[in-house]
């Protein structure tokens, strides 16, 4: 069975809530948007207090190319524009938003009929990159990359395929895995409008073994759609990530920054966003509310909510049963890639595909001692770097060293620190030098 | 006895020419490096810290002998040597030192463990890069400090260290001098050199506010015991428009600054404002008691008493 040729860990799968039929959460009381919830420049808000709004109205524009304009989830009174506490830990713009009953814009086709690409001739590849945009689309896989950013390939790319993840690699998160059990259809016609957007006629699907179910409901239903490939993968971390996708399912490396995917050819989306597509595009319904899976060994019921964003991570815990007496650490996301949350009233934003609460002995780190020189971190990257010399030339704050050794090729799946014996908190640091080292090639470049 | 001859005679030769051609080399490709520029190296206290802006010692004396070649050493100061150091390069070059005032490194927090509670516990690398990467840091401040102690590795003369009961660092006036590592180390921007200050009583005086939160009134209130919450009560004492409010944050520039106290005095709800001496608080004026004097009647902070504050006023607009 396909899987990337470099690296890579298996943590522990714990998909607990694959199950768990997709339910539909309450509406929160209060609805808080931060400005800033996709990579590029922050949204720039369009109302003010006292505003009135619908499910879909827009809230705030997009502020720049690189970005992604914000619509509203609920109904009701803009309350305030102020502060909240976002998934960073800091505080950041946002608005809120108090919820009057659950009134729609009436431009929103709530049907649940299935429109496919063959029903709607008139789309122009053109007309479907501005629905996408008009619809605040960003990757649902966590990155939050605005979508008709990657579907406008920059002059001299040119795209050969679409690559659609639906691994899930993470541990835990079993989002997409649900939505492709209960949705197939959308999602196909989704992967379909994506390839005609970007002008190709191959997709693949790729979807780890972890889920034949998924794997064989999808391979029927694309029986219809002879350019659409299911791959099944072999189940490896971090498969999902974009690099190791498009190595996988069709063998091309990208090479290092500042080379993208589509330097190779491949145009990759996560499911959800494939989803999302065929929603913004045949159902003109904006970016506004998304599936979360609510997970951890000690919470009463793990669940898979449709949630709208704006929700407080709270509440969906709260419908899950409570945080549990023995909470360690609330993440937000998935074990590998999610960041520990400082508040859990945090609310779910576009890119939020879970949250996990991990109990006292998971959550606790183990006390970091000296480096062995096992080179196990070496041969789980799956970018192939040296985390151990990147981690100490970052702690030194050696940043030339660091640019030279690649740093800005890591891809911060976290598999170094993984599987590290000592426990040394090696993404940690690696992650500074990361950041500084691009700050620095930033600044040369503007020179 | 032939064959030694000629091998003396040949290798004398040889070494001959590639002696010419070496002192030609020499003589043509000679760099010349001003001598004073080792002079002056001499005397600097090779710390290489790059406390005075330039890639260590040599640098700084190639940097001054060009200085002085324009006819001033004006702005450069070698911070860890000081103003004895500056005086002999000085003569040296054949100039008059600038004078400079001393410096010293202050930490703008007092958030220890009593004034800032903990609301979440942090576990990753101790290092307060990484801390303020990974989040806000265990207490609901966002600004101020992270506790780990990057400062205190950074500095080159054990002049900082963290205090293990507050868990602030704190600077040994004693030792510090002023190069700025650890200022550069902190990610949050908290430590800050500032002039030592007049020297009274065998103390140097300074003031400055204890604190680099920007969030508004409220928030800043509920994080920490001793924010400055933008109230602006000190700006309105200062007779010497030293402190300027900017996003809700108070700040004394130190130019300006008299060190008289008034707003040590003003801040008598936050206590947000420190003092390096114990400034005298002045007696309410509904106290009618003029025989009980003032414990130091000399201090001029004591000249004129401020008015007791009206009323806590919160930051502004909501």
């Amino acid at each position: 069975m396909k899987t990337f040729r470099i690296g890579g860990v298996h943590p522990e799968e714990n998909k607990l809530s694959a199950d768990q039929p997709i339910k539909v959460a309450a509406l929160p009381e209060v609805a808080v948007f931060p400005l800033g919830q996709h990579i590029g420049a922050p949204a720039k808000a369009v109302v003010a207090k006292g505003d009135k709004v619908k499910v879909g109205t827009m809230i705030a524009e997009a502020g720049g190319f690189v970005s992604a304009g914000i619509y509203s989830s609920v109904s009701g009174t803009v309350q305030k524009i102020d502060t909240v506490i976002d998934a960073s830990g800091y505080r950041k713009p946002a608005i809120y938003i108090k919820v009057e009953g659950d009134e729609w814009e009436e431009t929103i086709d709530r049907s649940e009929d299935l429109v496919k690409t063959a029903d709607r001739p008139d789309l122009t590849p053109e007309l479907i990159v501005e629905k996408i945009k008009n619809a605040g689309l960003v990757g649902m896989g966590g990155a939050c990359f605005p979508v008709h950013v990657k579907l406008c390939p920059p002059p001299g790319a040119k795209a050969e395929c679409v690559i659609i993840n639906a691994v899930e690699c993470e541990p835990y998160l079993t989002a997409d895995h649900r939505l492709m059990l209960e949705k197939a259809d959308q999602v196909l016609v989704g992967v379909d409008l994506i390839m005609k957007a970007v002008k190709v006629n191959k997709g693949y699907i790729g979807i780890e073994e972890n889920k034949p179910d998924a794997i064989k409901l999808m391979t029927e239903k694309a029986q219809a759609y002879p350019n659409i490939e299911i791959v099944p993968l072999k189940t490896k971390y971090p498969q999902g990530g974009e690099k190791q996708l498009i190595d996988a399912v069709i063998r091309r490396q990208v090479p290092a920054p500042p080379a993208i995917p589509i330097s190779v050819g491949a145009v990759v989306q996560n499911v959800g966003t494939a989803y999302a597509v065929y929603e913004a595009v045949m159902k003109n319904k904006p970016l506004f509310e998304r599936i979360v899976t609510v997970t951890g060994k000690s919470l009463a019921q793990p669940s898979n909510f449709l949630a709208r964003m704006g929700t407080p991570m709270s509440q969906l815990i709260e419908a899950c049963g409570g945080l549990p007496s023995d909470t360690g650490k609330v993440i937000g996301g998935g074990p590998m890639m999610g960041k520990a949350l400082m508040n859990i009233e945090v609310p779910i934003c576009k890119g939020s595909s879970g949250v996990l609460i991990m109990n006292d002995k998971e959550a606790k780190r183990g006390k970091a001692s000296n480096c062995i020189r096992c080179a196990k971190c070496v041969s789980a990257c799956p970018m192939g770097l040296e985390p151990f010399l990147l981690a100490t030339v970052s702690a030194k704050a050696n940043w030339e060293k660091a640019e030279a050794e690649d740093i800005t090729s890591c891809i911060e799946c976290g598999s170094c620190q993984f599987t590290c014996p000592s426990h040394r908190p090696l993404l940690d640091n690696i992650r500074i030098g990361k950041q500084t080292v691009m700050g620095i090639i930033r600044a040369r470049n503007t020179k | 006895m032939n064959v030694i001859l000629i091998a003396v005679i040949v290798l004398g030769a040889i070494g001959l020419l590639a002696s010419l051609v070496l002192f030609f080399a020499s003589k043509k490709f000679a760099v010349h490096e001003d001598p004073r520029i080792g002079q002056v190296s001499e005397v600097l206290p090779q710390a290489n810290c790059g406390g005075c802006g330039f890639p260590g010692c040599s640098g700084f004396a190639a940097a001054c002998v060009k200085a002085a070649d324009g006819g001033s050493l004006e702005g450069k100061l070698c911070p860890v040597g000081g103003q004895p150091v500056m005086e002999k390069v000085a003569a040296i070059l054949g100039l008059e030192a600038a004078a400079a005032e001393p410096k010293v490194a202050v930490v703008r927090c007092n958030g220890s463990c009593q004034n800032r509670p903990r609301i979440v516990e942090y576990d990753g690398a101790i290092s307060c890069r990484v801390a303020n990467a990974t989040g806000a840091g265990e207490t609901a401040c966002q600004f101020g400090c992270l506790g780990c102690g990057d400062c205190v590795g950074a500095c080159k003369f054990d002049a900082i260290h963290m205090n293990p009961e507050t868990g602030l660092p704190e600077v040994d006036e004693e030792k510090c001098t002023a190069c700025g590592a650890c200022s550069k180390a902190c990610p949050r921007n908290i430590i800050e050199i500032r002039p030592k200050g007049r020297v009274v009583k065998g103390s140097a005086r300074r003031v400055w506010v204890d604190c680099v939160n920007k969030d508004k009134g409220p928030v800043a209130m509920k994080a920490c015991n001793v924010s400055c919450i933008g109230c602006g009560k000190c700006v309105k004492v200062c007779k010497f428009e030293a402190i300027t409010l900017e996003n809700n944050l108070a700040y004394i520039d130190p130019e300006k600054c008299k060190a008289c106290g008034q707003c040590v005095n003003a801040c008598n709800v936050r206590h947000a404002i420190h003092a390096t001496w114990e400034v005298p608080v002045p007696k309410p004026k509904t106290e009618d008691a003029p025989a009980a004097a003032p414990a130091a009647p000399k201090a001029e902070a004591a000249v004129e008493a401020p008015k007791p504050a009206a009323e806590e006023t919160p930051k502004a607009e909501a």
